[in-house]
């Protein structure tokens, strides 16, 4: 087996990255189009809520898709800081705005969901509240990237930022058990197996296929520019100090 | 058809959620496939600059 290590090597990553972008879109199209069929046409309604369950296909795996990133972005922060590895800090970058639309869609599509449910847009509950956090943490994490000129303070700041904030990382998960809120617990990670029916678990299962292969095409493009972005920075400095050289000789 | 739109009478509630995913996502994905593919060009621009002054050089 070739060491990982080898990986990080941003050529190397680049090569790798080119052979995986055709394959993760093409399968972002087709998990979309079965999901969308089955979540949309082909799956039964809730019981209890009715239609509006058609929700659940986008809230929950972008509500799951937005902590996976952010503890995506946790763990590059600590290789980072750690072993101050350039890609490290690339793919956390990276991530970071992806993470913030999951995160916004999360609420978005939650809020939809629950005026009619709960008839309330918003509750100040655990779930909801610990979400929003979540969200204003990627702003702030991205904001730090923005404000710093000097890179590798902004590296180290923002992987800072990231690492504290990971704390809300278990509150979101455990919020719905802690404490007694609105939004209703977990019904697929669940100690006894899931609690809804086969017929809802396979659009969600497709749907959130399709999330997934969605985040790998776009952080891989971000990953790409961002490499791109800091070659250009390296050579412009290059070539300016050249020219200066050029005209003391 | 109409029955389809209409989800039970929560057509309202149901659709802005799939079209605002929809558009979120779409506008994340064509700006940074967009930015990729720029960044790349300026790379390659300025990769042929240098080229060229090299070989003025010599």
């Amino acid at each position: 087996m070739m060491p990982m290590h080898k990986f990080a090597n941003p050529t190397r990553f680049l090569k790798l990255a080119n052979l995986i972008i055709p394959w993760s879109f093409g399968a972002m199209v087709v998990l979309f189009g079965y999901g969308l069929f089955l979540g949309l046409f082909n799956s039964p309604e809730d019981y209890q809520q009715g239609e509006t369950v058609r929700i659940m296909y986008i809230h929950v795996p972008t509500a799951w898709i937005s902590i996976q990133t952010y503890i995506l972005i946790a763990v590059a922060s600590a290789v980072s800081i750690i072993w101050k590895h350039p890609l490290a800090d690339i793919s956390a970058k990276s991530a970071a705005p992806i993470g913030l639309a999951f995160t916004g869609l999360a609420l978005i599509t939650g809020s939809l969901w629950g005026k009619p449910m709960w008839g309330a847009w918003w509750v100040w509950d655990a779930r909801l509240t610990s979400v929003l956090i979540q969200f204003f943490l990627y702003i702030g994490y991205m904001a730090i990237w923005r404000a710093i000129e000097d890179h590798s303070k902004a590296s180290k700041a923002a992987a800072i930022l990231a690492l504290v904030g990971s704390i809300n990382v278990p509150i979101i998960k455990f919020s719905v058990d802690w404490w007694n809120t609105l939004h209703q617990p977990s019904s697929i990670m669940r100690a006894d197996g899931p609690s809804i029916d086969g017929t809802m678990i396979q659009p969600l299962f497709y749907m959130f296929g399709g999330f997934m292969a969605f985040f790998i095409t776009v952080l891989l493009w971000r990953m790409k520019a961002e490499l791109s972005s800091r070659k250009l920075q390296v050579m412009t400095l290059d070539m300016a100090y050249k020219n200066e050289g050029q005209v003391e000789q | 058809m109409n029955d389809f739109f209409n989800m039970g009478g929560y057509g309202s509630y149901i659709w802005p959620a799939y079209l605002t995913v929809f558009i979120v996502l779409l506008s994340l994905g064509v700006s940074s496939f967009k930015t990729q593919i720029k960044l790349k060009k300026q790379v390659e621009v300025l990769k042929e600059k240098r080229r060229s002054k090299m070989k003025g050089k010599n």
